[in-house]
């Protein structure tokens, strides 16, 4: 049958992005193109910036280009504002023939003004996808004239599709973002204000940590970009320090803002109850202040209580389960092991879109003997590791879910279609309750 | 929320707000799926290939594969061939799929890649199959796309071989759900008559759950029917937008005359798609459509009071809407409203004027309404804050114009994201009409049913 010879089939080529653990002494390879004529996974240089940016709620989110990129991503992230919605709708050039041949700056140009005067924003972003890049549309140009004429920001985002992966969309999201940070002159000095890196705020999450960090005394300066907006983006310079949430994405920023703006910066993860108290207890201890060091211990000791006894309850009916996890970034990956072992799951299988070497090899740490470890990973690979290593549950995005199904897997789905809040104590109980539900359903018997 | 629109309507030249359409690929990709054992290939940059596969998923909540040209920079500045080549090479080896359907992107459109000479000095296996379709994204919609897709089937692989035509028919369904397609094999195996009908989603967008992972569905034409198609006696094309152009290529290629109806929505076009077959093929019509038609008639007439005079706005891709707005006036409906985001009237293609279709539909009926074709979902949402409408017709999207007016809302086309099970079941033939007026009185009675006074809430309706 063909399925079982594309299974029993890996490329050649794809090998070295695969390992099992206590198999193989060489470092996992990632980070490169993939091979033409994959059924990859993989989204483009676009999807990386828009989704990173998207969560901005009062900004015109302009795509420059045909009408299907917008189409796609009209709406999809599922961040949460405490505002305007300005984000939610959908704005496209609509390139068509004759602008592909006489290029499209005029209509772009057109656009933005039919937008400001019907909007107001304060804050344009153009976004620029595959076929400006080829038609050489200046962007830049059009872009500086349009915030001339309007006295207000417009941004080109430079996230034509074909220029590398997802990760170069974030990298292009980040130096949009750094083009709007100037400092304004009130730098406060060592003050408990911080910016929250990488968190989009789906299913309200930032909203979640921010308050936790309010009862440290620490206020959160902006989030990007979750429920951001255009005012309070502009003040990134004010906070003394940046905690990073995904790393995958907006690790960038925060490197950049350190060396710009002196502003250094932590890797924080606020998924799981373990990680949860490690990034409290690893912001309080930067601030160097005893109060908000026996905040934080207030604070996760109360929490932990409150949950703990639901996570047991979660983990007696899991124990001994096997999860299979494909995300996009290497920062959640890590985080899931952790979180999994905290209700009793062995992660079995667990790849990545677009990891970077140094987080496969904490994961290759993490993982038990014999998991299989894979980067950029197809459908057919999906399935062939998930059978041979029994998973009961696979974590993923939209993509992988009926693959999981299909297979009589259960599923939850760890990215954009998340309906509850997967941060901080509240979240890891939401995830346990996700994983339960899906994994002990009674529709797995009618398989 | 979501009222970011305002009431008074001013011209616009800028592109467009909330469309009604997306982008010629995906049609692609989506006729390719009905080809049995196809792998439908993305020839751009990787993002296409997984905007179009999450997109399709998100719809029919299948798995959906496809595979992509993964363009770099590189591939951009030289061109996609040693991409597309590779890509053959690699596709073949290692998912050994029957028929391998290539649509290319913006992308490669604009760089100018020569697919069919790539194809000719690509390695394609023995017995196995390269076909293709252009597809700019910067004209038309996903619609033009599944057209050009479907007539890229034709090119490739259906020929005359027979002297005499044999005593079958070609269907070329359209852009509909595969719930739609097993309908309508029903209505013409109900008919006794031999059909091929490509491309055929069924078995495939909707195959069952079975524990066991398969790459290629049971489902889906087969290349010899297509083949074979050649030797039809009739095509009957439903829907102009999706399916004429195609059999119009069938018609010149294989000298099979073409007949192009209206998709089969509603009584009328359920009537008319059995009076051509009838015609075609010298056939009684069954008992079993007798009777499913005299049923629905019932129904209509059961519940004509709920429906008469109401105003509707309904929005989609032009062949279902053009059959919504005949059903619902023949319900005693005013379809007052109506958009497609899809273009009248696109660069190479044969298909008619939308507006035209519309227009003469409702004034048949006294009706003078707002139509468009090439509109978008802001314009929809200042017609109706400038006539409201008692119904909302259209794709998941409309869920923001029905939440913002507080309008009871059906949900009819592609994409629908927001709910489950509407890819299973029809909206096609006289079964697909009676689910019609369920879900449309559903949504206006249960709406009359919240805003009852205390007094006026009723049992019986």
């Amino acid at each position: 049958m063909a399925t079982a010879k594309a299974a029993d089939l890996v490329f050649e080529e794809r090998k070295d992005f695969i390992m099992t653990k206590g198999k193989q002494k060489k470092n996992l390879k990632c980070d490169s193109d993939s091979l033409a004529g994959c059924v990859s996974q993989r989204a483009c240089v676009y999807c990386g910036a828009r989704v990173v940016l998207n969560p901005i709620t009062d900004a015109v989110h302009l795509v420059h280009g045909p009408i299907g990129c917008s189409s796609y991503t009209w709406d999809i992230r599922g961040s949460l504002t405490s505002g305007p919605d300005l984000y939610r709708f959908s704005f496209s050039t609509d390139l068509k023939e004759e602008d592909v041949i006489f290029g499209g700056e005029k209509k772009l140009a057109l656009a933005i003004d039919e937008l400001v005067e019907k909007y107001h924003p304060k804050l344009v972003l153009v976004y620029s996808t595959c076929i400006v890049g080829v038609i050489g549309d200046d962007l830049e140009a059009v872009c500086k004239a349009a915030s001339k004429k309007h006295g207000i920001e417009v941004i080109p985002v430079q996230s034509s599709g074909f220029i590398g992966n997802k990760s170069a969309g974030y990298r292009a999201a980040c130096d949009a973002l750094l083009r709007l940070i100037k400092p304004d002159g009130i730098r406060l000095k060592k003050t408990s204000s911080i910016n929250y890196l990488g968190d989009f705020n789906l299913a309200g999450e930032v909203w979640i940590i921010k308050n936790y960090l309010r009862r440290l005394g620490i206020h959160v300066n902006v989030a990007f970009t979750g429920d951001s907006r255009f005012e309070t983006l502009k003040t990134a310079t004010r906070a003394s320090l940046n905690m990073v949430q995904c790393a995958g994405s907006m690790i960038y920023l925060a490197q950049k803002m350190e060396e710009i703006y002196q502003i250094p910066y932590l890797n924080i993860s606020f998924l799981g109850l373990e990680d949860t108290a490690a990034s409290l207890r690893k912001t309080a201890s930067f601030f160097n202040d005893e109060s908000i060091t026996a905040s934080a211990e207030e604070l996760i000791k109360k929490e932990t209580a409150v949950v703990m006894e639901d996570i047991r309850w979660y983990k007696e009916k899991l124990q001994g389960k096997k999860a299979a996890i494909y995300v996009g970034g290497g920062f959640k990956a890590i985080s899931l092991i952790k979180q999994f072992r905290e209700i009793g799951i062995d992660v079995v299988m667990i790849g990545t879109q677009t990891g970077r070497e140094e987080e496969y090899q904490t994961i290759n740490d993490l993982v038990d003997e014999g998991a299989v470890v894979l980067d950029d990973a197809n459908p057919s690979e999906l399935e062939k590791f998930m059978v041979e290593k029994g998973a009961h549950l696979l974590v993923g995005g939209v993509k992988e879910r009926p693959l999981a199904y299909k297979l009589g897997v259960a599923f939850i789905d760890h990215n954009h279609d998340r309906k509850h809040p997967l941060s901080g104590f509240v979240g890891a109980v939401n995830f346990a309750r996700e994983v339960y539900s899906t994994l002990c359903s009674p529709v797995w018997k009618y398989v | 929320m979501l009222d970011c629109t305002s009431k008074e309507i001013r011209k616009r030249a800028g592109g467009a707000i909330n469309p009604a359409k997306t982008c010629q690929p995906i049609g692609a990709m989506y006729a390719a799926l009905g080809i049995h054992k196809c792998l439908p290939h993305s020839h751009g940059s990787q993002g296409c290939c997984s905007y179009h596969r999450m997109h399709l998923t998100r719809h029919f909540r299948e798995p959906v594969m496809a595979s992509t040209s993964s363009f770099t920079e590189g591939a951009s500045v030289f061109g996609g061939s040693a991409n597309l080549k590779t890509a053959i090479k690699n596709v073949f080896a290692i998912y050994n799929p029957d028929v391998m359907a290539v649509h290319t992107t913006c992308l490669s459109e604009t760089i100018g890649d020569d697919i069919p000479s790539i194809i000719k000095t690509s390695e394609v296996p023995e017995g196995k199959l390269v076909i293709h379709a252009n597809t700019p994204s910067y004209q038309g919609s996903h619609i033009t796309g599944f057209s050009n897709m479907v007539k890229g089937m034709v090119n490739y692989l259906s020929r005359a071989t027979t002297e005499v035509k044999k005593e079958q028919v070609n269907i070329i369904p359209g852009f509909v759900n595969p719930g739609d397609m097993r309908e309508i094999k029903g209505i013409v195996e109900a008919m006794g008559i031999k059909y091929i009908m490509f491309p055929d989603t069924s078995g495939v967008m909707d195959s069952p759950l079975t524990g066991r992972s398969v790459m290629y569905p049971g489902g889906g034409a087969k290349v010899e029917d297509i083949a074979d198609a050649g030797n039809s006696k009739i095509t009957l094309a439903l829907g102009s937008y999706a399916s004429s152009d195609a059999a119009h290529l069938l018609e010149r290629n294989c000298g099979v005359p073409e007949m192009v109806l209206k998709t089969p929505i509603g009584i009328k076009a359920t009537d008319q798609f059995l009076m051509a077959l009838r015609q075609g093929f010298v056939k009684k019509i069954p008992y079993q459509m007798e009777e499913e038609r005299g049923q629905l008639v019932d129904i209509l007439t059961d519940t004509h009071y709920h429906f008469h005079g109401k105003k509707a706005a309904l929005f989609g891709d032009p062949d279902v809407v053009i059959g919504l707005t005949e059903f619902l006036l023949s319900m005693g409906m005013k379809p007052v409203h109506v958009l497609t985001g899809t273009p009248g009237g696109v660069i190479g293609a044969t298909v008619g004027d939308f507006e035209k279709e519309i227009k003469e539909l409702l004034s048949i009926s006294g009706i003078d309404g707002r139509v468009k074709a090439g509109g978008d979902l802001f314009d929809l949402h200042q017609w109706i804050k400038n006539e409201p409408v008692d119904l909302l017709i259209g794709n998941t999207y409309g869920k923001y114009i029905a939440r913002a007016e507080d309008i009871p809302f059906v949900r009819v086309g592609f994409p629908i994201l927001d709910r489950s099970v509407h890819s299973y079941l029809p909206i096609v033939g006289y079964r697909g009409a009676m689910r019609l007026v369920e879900m449309i009185s559903g949504a206006l009675l249960d709406r009359a049913d919240r805003d009852a006074a205390e007094e006026d809430f009723e049992l019986v309706m």
